[in-house]
């Protein structure tokens, strides 16, 4: 089993490194790109919100302070915001320190509830400490790059590490204390497993990733402004939406859920216009309440129902 | 002074206003057990319908809110026993999976409003909309006082109901606890359809209440989830006087902060206390009443 997951690990790098060898469109390419920097957002959250199950609304701060860390490094100093991929997650990192200081103190709901009041508190200072951050007019980049190749290696090579870094975790002593701390905390924490600690040990990945992704995000997009990086309902809660639909606590699940998301909101947008939000949300609804561990999660059940109608099929014939 | 007292007014009429949308969803967070972060979008919808009434039919908005919150209170029930009921018997990884099932339901009403009325901005003028009545130099705003007054009785019409009647007897019941409430023959998922149905009649209600002082548009649910759970953790969750005092002390800490700190700031200053109480004072004021 194990050697298999490896063998499809190598066939789906080796096909992501050849794939802008035949996909030269920018227009798909961008589509791409767009896919890798949800499957980095959403595989950090994983870490946290999947394997250590401590749902998290507000993984919107990291991503604008990664995105932010970079912008205005261009806009205060002048500084490349090619650097900013090295500060932007290092900053979510050391922002996520009291971040778990203060909500790891809370559980279940109540973390969930508080992670989203700081994720808003961070979007209001943004907006409102304009002397620092500009404010709501954002801020704007010239990138010294337009080619989208590039930006798609860049993507991919991100994907890569954070992935490997997750899947490192999850498979060593940290990853086997976190589930522990999913499936029951106090049994945890009677067996001796320091809970809070290895909830921060969850979180500091988690923000380091998810600041990688906004750090690319403002390369890439040349612009933010505090309600787009912040956002609670296109960033926070939809990166939680785009894990549920690829699988919550599985190594590619949130890759398979970005996937879906960007090129299923392609096609409503081209097919149904305005309409398109909605059908996601419904599906989201679907998947949640017939599919709860997510498409990868729930691999087998499908299996079994595929098969099952096949087998239906020829026995009517 | 002066400032002082108008600030305090305002902020009491307007936390109000919030205590009635956040009674809706302290109800359904006692009995459910969860947090419904659709609440801010039924708000929404409630608002829309007055909405609706009022610039097709004419009907006033503290009229159009009695047409408001039985199609609410249908929804509500709709959604509670054909999508979150469901949810209780299905086995997940993640235990918070209803939470997350709310906040599916909050895009499709939320973006089920954007397809219907865009995104534009709208807002109801009646004609006592900017009237004001002088209350000694303060001048107050009449919508403001009428939403409050009529808040306030639904609150305790709400309290009535929820301490005399046995429907409202059993729903406590299972607030309680919902194990002990099937034994005395409680049918505890018709309780939990009512009560989702009663949270959202609520939040129609606020909504109507709020719509001659707000804008209106699809996205102005996320403002009214996130002031109603501020709330809820402030009362303490399931009480229902908890979150009438919830919701006029959010709504003097924001006046205030309006006032004396500067307008953007207002909402980091509900968010701080929440977080606040959230650490130091997690069973809410509630808690504090009992000591």
């Amino acid at each position: 089993m194990k050697n298999k997951n490896i063998i499809y690990t190598a066939i789906f790098v080796i096909l992501a490194a050849v794939l802008p060898v035949f996909i030269k469109a920018p227009y798909q390419l961008h589509m791409l790109i767009l896919v890798m920097m949800w499957a980095v957002i959403g595989t950090s959250w994983n870490l946290l919100g999947g394997y250590a199950g401590q749902v998290s609304f507000g993984h919107a701060a990291f991503f604008g302070v990664g995105a932010y860390t970079a912008g205005l490094l261009v806009f205060h100093f002048g500084i490349s915001p090619w650097w900013g991929m090295l500060l932007g997650p290092i900053m979510a990192a050391i922002v996520s320190l009291p971040i778990g200081l203060i909500c790891f103190r809370l559980r279940g709901p109540y973390f969930a509830l508080a992670m989203l009041a700081l994720g808003e508190i961070f979007r209001l200072l943004f907006i409102n400490l304009v002397s620092i951050t500009n404010g709501a007019r954002g801020v704007l980049i010239m990138p010294e790059i337009t080619s989208k190749i590039f930006y798609y290696y860049v993507g991919l090579a991100m994907l890569l590490i954070t992935v490997f870094v997750t899947y490192l975790i999850v498979h060593s002593k940290i990853g086997y204390y976190l589930v522990s701390i999913r499936e029951d905390q106090d049994a945890a924490t009677s067996l001796g497993v320091p809970t809070t600690l290895y909830k921060n040990f969850a979180l500091l990945p988690s923000a380091f990733f998810t600041g990688l992704a906004g750090a690319f995000y403002t390369n890439y997009v040349a612009f933010i402004d505090p309600h787009i990086v912040f956002n609670l309902s296109n960033i926070s809660v939809m990166v939680i939406l785009v894990v549920m639909l690829g699988g919550v606590a599985t190594t590619w699940g949130p890759t398979v859920g970005a996937l879906i998301y960007i090129f299923l909101g392609e096609i409503f947008r081209t097919t149904l216009g305005s309409a398109n939000v909605l059908i996601f949300g419904i599906l989201v609804c679907l998947i949640i309440m017939f599919l709860p561990n997510g498409i990868v999660g729930e691999l087998n059940l499908i299996k079994r129902i595929m098969s099952r109608k096949k087998e239906s099929l020829t026995g009517g014939v | 002074m002066l400032l002082f007292g108008q600030t305090v007014i305002c902020g009491i009429l307007l936390g109000g206003m919030y205590a009635l949308i956040a009674i809706g969803m302290t109800l359904i967070m006692g009995v459910m057990k969860i947090i419904n972060l659709a609440h801010g979008a039924l708000v929404m919808v409630g608002m829309y319908v007055t909405y609706v009434c009022f610039k097709e039919f004419g009907i006033d908005p503290y009229l159009g809110m009695f047409i408001a919150m039985p199609v609410l209170f249908f929804i509500g029930c709709l959604i509670q026993n054909y999508m979150i009921n469901r949810l209780v018997e299905v086995d997940s990884i993640l235990p918070e999976n209803q939470v997350l099932l709310t906040v599916g339901i909050m895009l499709v009403l939320t973006e089920a409003m954007r397809l219907m009325f865009k995104s534009d901005y709208r807002s109801v003028s009646t004609s006592y909309s900017s009237s004001t009545v002088m209350l000694g130099d303060m001048s107050i705003s009449v919508p403001m006082v009428i939403g409050f007054i009529i808040a306030m009785a639904f609150t305790f019409l709400l309290h009535l109901f929820l301490t005399r009647t046995d429907t409202g007897r059993a729903i406590r019941a299972t607030a309680q606890d919902r194990d002990a409430a099937v034994y005395m023959g409680v049918n505890s998922s018709r309780i939990t359809m009512i009560t989702f149905g009663i949270g959202a009649a609520l939040a129609a209600a606020g909504g109507s209440l709020l719509l001659p002082l707000f804008y209106l548009w699809p996205d102005i649910g996320h403002l009214f989830t996130a002031k109603s759970f501020i709330i809820t953790i402030l009362g303490g969750m399931g009480s229902t006087m908890g979150a009438a005092f919830g919701g006029l002390a959010l709504g003097i800490a924001e006046s205030l902060g309006a006032t004396y700190i500067s307008m953007g700031y207002k909402d980091i200053v509900g968010l701080v206390i929440f977080i606040l109480v959230l650490l130091f004072l997690p069973g809410g004021f509630r808690s504090l009443a009992r000591r």
